[in-house]
C-alpha cells in the first residue's frame, strides 16, 4: 500500500457519516456571498442592490489574475452589498440575495447526463474554469485557473486527484467520488486534456473501500487514469505528502511548487466542479459540507449553495448539543473554530465538526519531556519542540535556520504531544514572523536594485 | 439566529482541536506496568525484602520530590506525573537485596534532589537520576554495594564470577532468563524485564531502536572477543547471550537507556546513542575495574546527547 514514508500520525477516524448519501439541502431564503471566498484579490461587484439576478449569473468579477469570480447561487434580489460577519467574526464584503424562486441561467445544463467527449482546447478548457470561479475546495481556496497556468520552464507530468480526505470526520470529497464518480473521473481528464500530461493518478485513503471501487470501476475504460489506495495515515492528504506517496517525488522546500516536480492536484470536489463548469457550464454555485460531530443527532453530507448560513445545516443535523462546543470550519486537524455561525458556506467550506464534552477543550500543558513523539510525527521532517520553543523566545534567526517556513501546519506536533503543548500555536507565530522577514528582506534588496 | 445561550458556550482555539489521550502521568503508569513483571520475579527469587526496599525508595523518591518542589521551587507539586515514583523503582532495582535500609534513603536523595531537582526537574534533567543515585551509592557504598549473599544465593554475580575466572565455563543461561541468580533487584529476570519492553512497544510508550541496538551490539561486541579469543563451538553464542541477559544489560537498556529526558530526539541519534552504550557497556565489563558497566555506559552517553541532538538531523521533506 502506497503512502508518504516521513512522520505522520493515526487520530481516530469519526467517519460519523460515511454511510450518509449525499442530500439536497432546502434553499436559504437569502445568502451571503462574501467577495473574497479564495487566495487573492478580493473580487469586485459587478451588481447593484436591487437588481434581480439568476442562479449561475456573475455577480463579482475577479479582480486580477489571482483572483476569482463569484456568482449568484440562488435566483432574486440583490438587497445589499456590505460588509458582513465571517466565521472568525471578522466583517467581510459581501453580496447578498434575497432568494425569489429557483431560476437557473439558461446555459446551464442541469441534465443528468454525463458528457465525456470533449472539443476544447487546453487554453479553453482553463478559460472556462476561470469563468466559472473555481477554487480548491479542500480548504486551501486556491484559484484553481491559476494554478493550471503553468509558468515557463516548468512542465506538468502528472495529474494528480486528491481524494485521501485524510482530516478526521470530513466525509465530502468519500461521497462525491462514490456518488459521482463517473464526473470526477471525467473532471479528470479534462485537466489532463487542459495541461497536456498523459498520467492521472487519483490518490483515496484505503479507509474508502466504496469510494475506490467506484472510482475504479468508472476509471477502468481510462488507462491513462490510475486509482491508487492509500494507507491510512494522516496528513496523506497533504499536497506535499500525497504527492510523495504517488510518484515518489518530494517537493523540495518553499519557494518551490508541486509543478517543481511535475505535479499538479486537485481536490476530488474541485475536480468534479471542474467537470460541471466546462461540461454543463455550470458555475462554482454549491458543494458538499459535510456536518458532523458525536454531539449531533444526524451527521450529513449535504448539497449546499454557497452563501447558505452555517447555522441552519448545524440544525438540519440535530443542532449543537448542550453544554461546551467547539464549532470547526473543516475537520478537528487543521479545521478554524467558529464564533459566528451565522456566517455564509463559502467555496472552501468541505465540514462543519461539531466537538462537544471533553473534547472541545484543550487538555492543560504540561512540562515537555523531550519524548521526541513531535519530532517522529512532524511529516516535514523539522523539530516542532525546538521551533514552539525558539518562537517563544523570539529566537527568529534560529527559526529560520530550522526551516520554520517549511512547516505545512498539519498539527501532528500537537496533537502527538503527551504533555499537551500548544506546539503549533508557537510555530504558527515563529512561521508568520520569519516569511515576514524573509518578504522583507527581497523586497529591501528589489529596491535597492 | 441561534439560541443566545447556546453560542455563548462556543469555545475558539487555533487548530489542531484532536490531542492524545496519551499524558506524561499515563506514560509513567505504563512504565510502573512494565516493571511488575520484574518486582515480582524479583520477590520470587530474593523474598519480601525486595517489595520493602521498592517501597522505601519510592516513598522517599515522591517525598524529596514533594518536599523540594513545595519548600525551594514553590510551584505546584508535579509527584501527580508518577516519574518520581518510576526512579524509586528504578533505584530500586539497581540495589542489592542486603541493602541496608539508610542507604536507600541516601540512594533516593541524590537521585531527586541532586540529579533532578536542582536541574528543574521532570524534562531538565541530562543525567538519568536513578542511575546517577545507583552510581554514587557505588562509589560511596562499595561493599553494601556489591554484596549479593542471601539465604537464596551465595557468592558472586555471575558477571563478577565470569570476570574473575580465566575461561568461560559455559553459563546457565536459563537461570539468568528466569531469574534463578544472585544479582540487583530489577537485573535477575531478564525474560520479566522482555515482558515489560513487549508491554512498552504495545503501548507506544517506546521504540525499539535504542534498546535493540543496545543488544546487537553487545551480542556483536563479545562474538568478537570470544572469536579472537580463539574460542569455538558453543562458547561463540553462549558468551554474547551470557552478556545480554547477565547483570543490567536489560534493565539498563529498555528501562533506563530509553529515558526520553536523557536520549536522543532522532531515531538515527537514539541508534548512535545506543551504539555507544553497548560498546562501553563491554568495554567496562571485560578491562574495567567493576564487574558490571551498564550505569556508568549510560551516564557517559547522556553526557553526548546535547551534542548528538544538535548534528543528528532529520532528513528534511524534499531535502536530499
Amino acid at each position: 500500500m502506497k503512502t508518504f514514508r516521513k512522520g505522520g500520525i493515526h487520530p481516530s477516524e469519526n467517519k460519523l457519516s460515511a454511510g450518509a448519501a449525499i442530500e439536497e439541502f432546502a434553499l436559504p431564503d437569502v445568502v451571503v456571498l462574501p467577495l473574497s471566498q479564495h487566495i487573492g484579490a478580493p473580487a469586485t461587484p459587478v451588481v447593484a442592490v436591487g437588481d434581480h439576478v439568476v442562479v449561475g449569473q456573475l455577480v463579482a468579477e475577479a479582480t486580477g489574475f489571482v483572483s476569482a469570480r463569484v456568482h449568484a447561487s440562488v435566483s432574486g434580489t440583490v438587497v445589499a452589498i456590505e460588509p458582513r460577519l465571517n466565521p472568525q467574526g471578522i466583517k467581510q464584503p459581501a453580496i447578498v440575495i434575497r432568494r425569489e424562486e429557483d431560476q437557473w441561467a439558461p446555459e446551464i445544463d442541469r441534465s443528468q447526463r454525463v458528457v465525456t467527449e470533449c472539443v476544447l482546447s487546453g487554453a479553453e478548457i482553463i478559460e472556462k474554469i476561470r469563468r466559472a470561479g473555481i477554487v480548491g475546495l479542500g480548504g486551501a481556496t486556491f484559484p484553481t485557473h491559476v494554478k493550471l497556468t503553468i509558468p515557463a520552464g516548468r512542465k506538468a507530468e502528472f495529474v494528480i486527484v486528491n481524494g485521501a480526505e485524510c482530516e478526521p470526520y470530513l466525509t465530502s470529497d468519500q461521497r462525491v467520488m462514490t456518488e459521482r464518480s463517473g464526473e470526477v473521473v471525467e473532471g479528470a481528464r479534462l485537466l489532463a486534456k487542459a495541461l497536456g500530461v498523459t498520467r492521472v493518478l487519483i490518490g483515496i485513503e484505503n479507509n474508502k473501500p466504496e469510494a475506490i471501487a467506484r472510482m475504479t470501476e468508472a476509471a477502468a475504460r481510462y488507462p491513462e487514469i490510475e486509482v491508487v489506495p492509500l494507507r491510512m495515515k494522516y496528513p496523506q492528504g497533504g499536497e506535499k505528502q500525497l504527492i510523495a506517496a504517488l510518484t515518489g517525488r518530494e517537493v523540495p522546500p518553499p519557494p518551490a511548487l508541486p509543478i517543481d516536480v511535475g505535479a499538479v492536484v486537485s481536490n476530488a470536489s474541485t475536480v468534479l466542479a471542474v467537470y460541471e463548469a466546462v461540461q454543463k457550464d455550470k458555475p462554482l454555485v454549491e458543494r458538499v459540507v459535510t456536518v458532523t460531530g458525536k454531539g449531533l443527532k444526524e451527521p450529513k453530507n449535504l448539497l449546499v449553495r454557497l452563501g447558505t448560513p452555517m447555522s441552519a445545516l448545524i440544525e438540519v443535523a440535530g443542532g449543537l448539543p448542550e453544554g461546551d462546543c467547539k464549532v470547526l470550519g473543516g475537520g478537528p486537524m487543521m479545521g478554524r473554530a467558529m464564533i459566528q455561525l451565522d456566517a455564509p458556506v463559502t467555496k472552501g467550506c468541505s465540514g462543519i465538526t461539531v466537538l462537544s464534552g471533553a473534547d472541545a477543550s484543550r487538555q492543560p500543558a504540561q512540562t515537555c519531556i523531550k519524548c521526541a513523539k513531535c519530532v517522529a510525527a512532524c511529516p516535514m521532517g523539522l523539530e516542532p519542540y525546538l521551533l514552539s520553543k525558539g518562537a517563544q523566545r523570539q529566537k527568529w534567526e534560529a527559526l529560520e535556520a530550522g526551516d520554520v517556513t517549511s512547516c505545512i501546519e498539519c498539527g501532528c506536533c500537537q496533537a502527538t504531544c503527551p504533555a499537551h503543548l500548544p506546539l503549533l500555536d508557537w510555530i504558527r507565530l515563529g512561521k508568520q514572523t520569519v516569511s515576514g522577514m524573509i518578504r522583507a528582506r527581497a523586497m529591501a534588496q528589489t529596491s535597492r536594485k | 439566529m441561534m439560541n443566545a445561550d447556546k453560542v455563548k458556550n462556543l469555545i475558539v482555539a487555533p487548530s489542531p482541536h484532536v490531542q492524545t489521550t496519551q499524558t506524561t502521568q499515563s506514560i509513567m503508569r505504563d512504565v510502573l506496568i512494565a516493571l511488575l513483571p520484574a518486582l515480582l520475579v524479583s520477590t520470587w527469587a530474593f523474598g519480601w525484602r525486595v517489595i520493602g526496599i521498592t517501597a522505601l525508595s519510592v516513598v522517599c523518591c515522591v517525598g524529596f520530590e514533594y518536599l523540594i518542589q513545595r519548600f525551594v521551587v514553590r510551584g505546584a507539586s508535579t509527584v501527580g506525573n508518577l516519574s518520581a515514583a518510576v526512579t524509586g523503582v528504578l533505584l530500586a532495582f539497581n540495589l542489592p537485596v542486603t541493602i541496608p535500609w539508610w542507604i536507600v534513603v541516601i540512594g533516593a536523595f541524590v537521585a531527586i534532589a541532586v540529579a533532578k531537582m536542582t536541574f528543574g526537574g521532570l524534562g531538565k534533567n541530562p543525567f538519568n537520576p536513578a542511575i546517577v543515585g545507583r552510581v554514587f551509592l557505588l562509589i560511596a557504598y562499595p561493599v553494601q554495594m556489591t554484596s549479593f549473599a542471601t539465604d537464596a544465593f551465595t557468592g558472586a554475580t555471575p558477571l563478577a564470577a565470569m570476570k574473575f575466572s580465566p575461561v568461560f565455563a559455559g553459563a546457565e543461561l536459563g537461570d539468568l532468563f528466569i531469574g534463578n541468580v544472585a544479582g540487583s533487584l530489577g537485573e535477575v529476570a531478564a525474560g520479566a524485564l522482555l515482558l515489560g519492553f513487549a508491554y512498552l512497544l504495545w503501548r507506544r510508550v517506546i521504540t525499539w531502536h535504542i534498546p535493540v541496538t543496545i543488544f546487537i551490539t553487545m551480542a556483536l561486541f563479545a562474538f568478537f572477543v570470544a572469536w579472537g579469543r580463539g574460542w569455538t563451538g558453543a562458547a561463540l553464542w553462549e558468551f554474547p547471550m551470557f552478556h545480554l541477559l547477565a547483570g543490567g544489560a536489560m534493565l539498563g537498556a529498555i528501562f533506563m537507556a530509553t529515558d526520553y529526558v536523557t536520549s536522543p530526539m532522532t531515531v538515527r541519534g537514539g541508534v548512535i546513542y545506543a551504539v555507544g552504550i553497548g560498546a562501553l557497556t563491554m568495554c567496562f565489563r571485560l578491562w574495567g575495574a567493576y564487574p558490571e558497566g551498564m550505569s556508568f555506559a549510560i551516564l557517559i552517553m547522556n553526557a553526548t546527547v546535547p551534542l548528538i541532538n544538535k548534528y543528528v538531523k532529520n532528513r528534511r521533506f524534499g531535502v536530499k
